[in-house]
């Protein structure tokens, strides 16, 4: 029943097959048995336990609020949760309470969800490993798979596994493990540079980045206001449609949503991809991208190829320089969006009392890690008078060189983008962390970030597993508010490619076979 | 970038990644298969910053650097962000916003909330009545006695 997707579950329980205390149950016992994966920062189980107790008496009227009724979830914990922690894995905001709820939180509860708590992330959502938050590093789940253990070479003892972990990819890591691991059957995370897509990819689900200005970002707490989205974490392709569907539209509280009206759809059951073209765009066979991706880079190519699509590489010149690009606009935004953490209003204070500035800067001092500080002094290099034409706007020139370099792209043509996500499976912990923040963020980023900088939607998809036995997936970058097609085309990949299900040991344990379930089924 | 990315390929053991030279059996199509890496970044002088800009940087932010990691770390920001100078961007127009072709949402300027002064204060550490209560201002920074940062230290 953990194992099954979030329209199945949902069935179940209008069915009522299983109740959603019950369901909330297992989860949370699961979240118990799972607690090394150190997914979840809080776990707001009474709440989550009198949600779903409000959840079974509307199911037992018959008047459930939606297909999202009783469906446990988990939120990021950069989302604002009225009466809920919520830190953004930083001491600054160790203890805030927020005393609102982010549009998307306000929408999944307003349609029944039940929400498990909030999960771990890189500190501030800057980061691509989700190691550097003050909670500590998330650990992949697939660490712990039977897949990965096969595949690992036989130590003398136990205690190696402890160091053989990998890690989840970042920053949404803690979302991205709470869905692979069965916890919940949707999480929010979000992506500014990759966040939600990147550990889709190393842990094996789908991770959908919508196109800014589809989903509010009201009580997201802001990293880069031009280029984060909410991002849909779900372990199929139709639901995170269905997730998209309950929380795209116009907000009034988010002036950069589009005032369109949003239709939410439902992907058919057949997708067709014979009429459409689809591009593979060169530039993003970037160095150091391993064999075995580029391999099934190829092989999905081929696969598209043969079902009567077009085929074609496309060319965006200017992708080497998204990275750097992106590297200034982030730190500039960042440094301007951090400058209200002051300790005056919410979140840490420090005890220093001499005068405004050395309290703040004291505060500042205590409550953010050198990641955060480090990204917050370049921001302000970059936005020194003597150099504010020299980067930041040259570096929206090039953003803008960037964004041209997709619309010639869809303009000829295209219909659907291909590329890999990430250039390798999941690192271990140890090796991940040799290198500072920076120079990661930097390697991991590459091939995702571009669809940020251009406001794109694009969604990961798995594919297969690697020679370790760790997941790799591949990337659809699609027209701008066309999540239908785009989605209708992931759909069509994920039925072709069979993306095994993790052999996890406890949720095999949690889920105790009274609800008979086929491994395919998930998928379908 | 590549010298970081051998490295990492070095270290866990494996061959790095070559041109496309063969391909696997099977696959006759050539049209659409990715080509070789594009051609690696060429890395430009890096200037040093003075370390009045680095006072000032702290200033600014109110954060400290901290030690020589925070400013090693800011020169090799600089030199990594120094690459989008190699862009021909003439004539082209800075972009802000992705959503430029739309008009922002404005609504009507009707009082629709408000009323939470009790919430609002409830994360302040220190509050006087409806206050927010903040250390005398109009002060400049000065280091507090006996702690000199990183910079001051290095002069």
């Amino acid at each position: 029943m953990l194992r099954s997707s979030l329209r199945q579950v949902s069935a179940a329980l209008k069915e009522g097959r299983v109740t959603p205390t019950e369901l909330c149950q297992r989860c949370l016992a699961l979240i118990k048995s799972t607690k090394f994966l150190n997914a979840y920062i809080t776990v707001t189980e009474e709440t989550a336990l009198k949600q779903a107790e409000e959840s079974e008496k509307r199911r037992k009227r018959g008047q459930p609020l939606g297909i999202l009724d009783g469906i446990p979830i988990a939120v990021k914990d950069n989302f604002n949760t009225a009466g809920i922690e919520t830190t953004c894995a930083s001491n600054m905001l160790k203890g805030y309470i927020s005393p609102y709820n982010a549009t998307v939180v306000q929408k999944l509860l307003d349609q029944g969800a039940v929400l498990l708590g909030k999960t771990n992330l890189d500190e501030f959502a800057m980061g691509s490993g989700s190691t550097d938050g003050v909670f500590g590093p998330v650990r992949n789940p697939w660490s712990y798979s039977k897949q990965y253990k096969e595949k690992s070479v036989p130590k003398s003892h136990s205690e190696d596994e402890e160091y053989n972990w990998v890690i989840t990819g970042g920053s949404s890591g803690g979302s991205a493990a709470a869905v692979s691991s069965f916890t919940c059957f949707a999480a929010l995370g979000s992506d500014t540079g990759g966040s939600t897509r990147n550990p889709a990819a190393h842990c094996g689900v789908v991770g959908l980045k919508p196109t800014y200005g589809l989903i509010s970002r009201h009580g997201l707490i802001p990293l880069v206001n031009s280029m984060d989205v909410p991002g849909i974490l779900t372990r199929c392709v139709d639901d995170a449609a269905v997730l998209l569907g309950s929380l795209a539209g116009h907000d009034p509280k988010d002036s950069t949503t589009i005032q369109d009206d949003f239709k939410p759809f439902e992907l058919p059951d057949l997708p067709d991809v014979s009429k459409l073209s689809i591009g593979i765009p060169k530039e993003y066979h970037a160095p150091g991208l391993s064999s075995e991706i580029l391999s099934l880079w190829s092989k999905a190519a081929d696969l598209f190829k043969n079902a009567g699509a077009k085929v074609v590489e496309v060319s965006l010149p200017h992708t080497r320089y998204s990275i750097v690009c992106y590297h200034v606009l982030c730190t500039a935004e960042v440094a301007s969006n951090m400058a209200r953490f002051d300790g005056l209003e919410y979140g840490h204070r420090s005890d220093v009392k001499d005068s405004t500035e050395s309290m703040y800067a004291a505060t500042r001092r205590e409550g953010f890690n050198d990641v955060v500080r480090g990204r917050i002094l370049s921001g302000n290099y970059f936005l020194l008078k003597q150099n504010y034409e020299k980067y930041f706007v040259k570096a929206q020139k090039v953003r803008r060189l960037i964004a041209n370099d997709f619309g010639k792209v869809f303009g000829s043509g295209v219909d659907i983008l291909l590329t890999p996500t990430t250039l390798s499976d999941a690192v271990p912990y140890t090796e991940f962390i040799q290198e500072d923040n920076r120079t990661r963020s930097a390697q991991d980023d590459i091939l995702t970030q571009a669809a940020n900088m251009a406001g794109l939607p694009a969604i990961n998809v798995p594919t297969a597993l690697s020679e370790r036995g760790l997941p790799v997936g591949l990337q659809f970058i699609g027209r701008s508010f066309q999540e239908k097609q785009l989605l209708t085309v992931a759909k069509w990949f994920e039925k072709q490619v069979q993306f095994p299900v993790i052999q996890l040991e406890e949720a095999e344990r949690h889920d105790n076979g009274v609800f008979q379930h086929q491994k395919s089924a998930s998928f379908s | 970038m590549r010298v970081l990315s051998l490295g990492r390929w070095l270290r866990a053991g494996r061959v790095p990644p070559r041109e496309p030279a063969s391909r696997p059996s099977g696959h006759r199509h050539s049209g659409h298969r990715p080509q070789g890496p594009p051609q690696e970044l060429p890395q430009g002088p890096s200037q040093k910053v003075s370390v009045e800009v680095l006072e000032h940087l702290e200033h600014l932010a109110l954060v400290d650097f901290r030690d020589s990691e925070g400013v090693e770390r800011l020169q090799k920001a600089i030199q990594f962000a120094d690459q989008l100078h190699e862009v021909n961007t003439d004539g082209v127009e800075p972009m802000d916003s992705v959503l430029e072709d739309r008009c922002l949402y404005l609504r009507e300027d009707d009082v629709t909330e408000g009323n939470c002064t009790k919430e609002l204060l409830e994360n302040a550490r220190e509050t006087v009545e409806e206050y927010f209560v903040a250390p005398p201002g109009n002060i400049p920074l000065v280091k507090l006695e006996g702690q000199k940062t990183f910079l001051q230290g290095s002069k």
